[in-house]
């Protein structure tokens, strides 16, 4: 047991990069650990015994697409074992019928899907893979067929967003028990397609009152999580709880992470479940410790009244937008920068939208299908 | 499309198979496990969620739990009739 610190609640094991869409909106890295570079499965059952001995509650299976792992099935059940409760984050285009259930038995407890969208084609053309919204609601309606709860993710932009009503109607249809309206981050590959995806301020007024409606009427009957992107937050999103407070985040090749978009900050050295172990790293590792807190604060943050709701917002953004990884987020509106990011998101959004550039595992880009 | 579940005293509550709610021998805490969440009830949740086994009704809870706590009846159960629907309105409790 941590003597200094609580343990964290939850570990995002992002088990391999590879992933069979194409998504333009992907937040993961832009470079992506190759397959040979993986941790092998012996290293993650050794990760889930020392997540366990921490008092570590959850496990999040994801990735990229978690089931092109082979061994997703020996993870599950040593997780189930040793009492995490288990969560499975798919595409789910490459799930059977089969393997579900196989994975059920071993101690699956729940399954998050995404969607691209509600309607057939453009949810195909925003992944890039044909047939993947077909075999989404075919493996969804098997997940509640076998008693599991089932999370619908759907990422929203500009080129879906009016499906938004559709998308709940849909995730009613499936039974779900919870929709997360995951509006896009603009994290790794993404930023990359902003343009592409920016809503227009129109589009996310009509979507909140859309929310708020859905969720009277669907009280009891689906939950439904939304978050305004943050390019039209006036505050920043406490991202993952805070750093380093109740989440973990392991990337396929063992670095631990504070978030799974903290290795866009280049000068961090993370550590490595291969030389340390997850309770060293937690309490130990050098960027873990460097934002905790509210020491690090710049002003405003550290006299805000908001810094242990917020905790200071996203660090990767900070970085990403103002070029000083110890700005205050821009999302916030006491940053000085708010406005001017505000401004180019709300000009992005009212040009046309560009293209996709798809991204592909190999990094290179795609041939998109057509509009 | 199924319909919310209204708790009333006569209701016989039920915590689901895909909810867990157990007492983490490191943390050394009762804590409510469900997809993507953990909550930690506080005393007197605990007390109630321990009878949710599907057995007895929220008034029956409520009457035991009055003695214990030397409160009336009523209060109790329109508190427990509270914090309950909450949790099924999340998904995390049954009927029986």
């Amino acid at each position: 047991m941590l003597k200094k610190l609580e343990a964290p609640l939850a570990i995002l094991g992002e088990i391999s990069h590879r992933c069979p869409l194409s998504c333009a909106y992907c937040s993961n890295p832009i470079e992506l650990i190759e397959k040979n570079k993986e941790l092998d499965t012996d290293t993650w059952l050794r990760i889930i015994d020392e997540a366990a001995d921490l008092g570590i509650h959850q496990i999040h299976f994801s990735g990229g697409e978690p089931t092109v792992r082979k061994d997703l099935e020996q993870m599950v059940e040593h997780a189930h074992k040793r009492k995490l409760y288990t969560n499975l984050i798919t595409s789910a285009v490459l799930l059977t019928r089969e393997r579900l259930e196989k994975l059920k038995k071993l101690g699956l407890e729940h399954v998050q899907v995404s969607f691209q969208d509600s309607e057939n084609e453009n949810a195909n053309r925003i992944g890039n893979f044909k047939g993947g919204h077909e075999k989404k609601l075919e493996i969804a309606k098997l997940v509640r067929e076998f008693d599991m709860p089932l999370t619908i993710n759907a990422v929203m932009h500009r080129q879906n967003l009016h499906h938004l009503d559709d998308m709940i109607k849909m995730s009613v249809d499936l039974d779900a028990d919870r929709l997360e309206v995951a509006n896009v981050q603009y994290y790794g590959w993404a930023l990359k397609n902003r343009a592409a995806f920016m809503p227009t301020k129109n589009q996310l007024e009509a979507s909140m009152e859309i929310v708020e409606k859905a969720r009277k009427d669907l009280k009891g009957i689906l939950v439904i999580d939304y978050v305004l992107p943050d390019y039209y937050a006036k505050r920043p999103k406490p991202c993952m709880g805070g750093w380093g407070r109740q989440f973990l985040n392991i990337s396929p090749e063992g670095n631990v992470l504070p978030c799974h978009a903290a290795e866009t900050i280049k000068s961090f050295k993370f550590d490595n479940v291969k030389d340390k172990s997850l309770s060293w790293i937690w309490e130990n590792s050098e960027p873990f410790n460097k934002f905790r807190g509210t020491d690090w604060m710049p002003s405003p943050c550290k006299t805000c009244d908001r810094r242990e709701i917020d905790w200071g917002g996203c660090r990767c953004q900070a970085l990403a937008l103002t070029g000083d990884i110890n700005a205050v987020d821009p999302t916030c509106e006491f940053s000085p920068l708010h406005e001017k990011i505000f401004g180019s998101a709300a000009e992005e959004s009212s040009n046309e939208a560009p293209e996709f550039i798809y991204r592909l595992y190999s990094n290179k880009e795609v041939e998109p299908i057509k509009k | 499309m199924k319909e919310r579940l209204l708790l009333k005293s006569e209701t016989i509550p039920i915590i689901p198979k895909h909810v867990r709610f157990e007492f983490n021998e490191v943390r050394k805490e009762w804590v409510l496990l469900a997809p993507e969440r953990a909550l930690y009830p506080d005393k007197i949740a605990i007390a109630v969620l321990k009878k949710c086994d599907g057995k007895v009704s929220i008034q029956m809870i409520g009457k035991e739990l009055a003695e214990i706590y030397k409160a009336p009846v009523e209060k109790i159960i329109e508190d427990i009739i509270v914090m309950l629907q909450d949790l099924a309105d999340k998904g995390f409790l049954k009927e029986c």
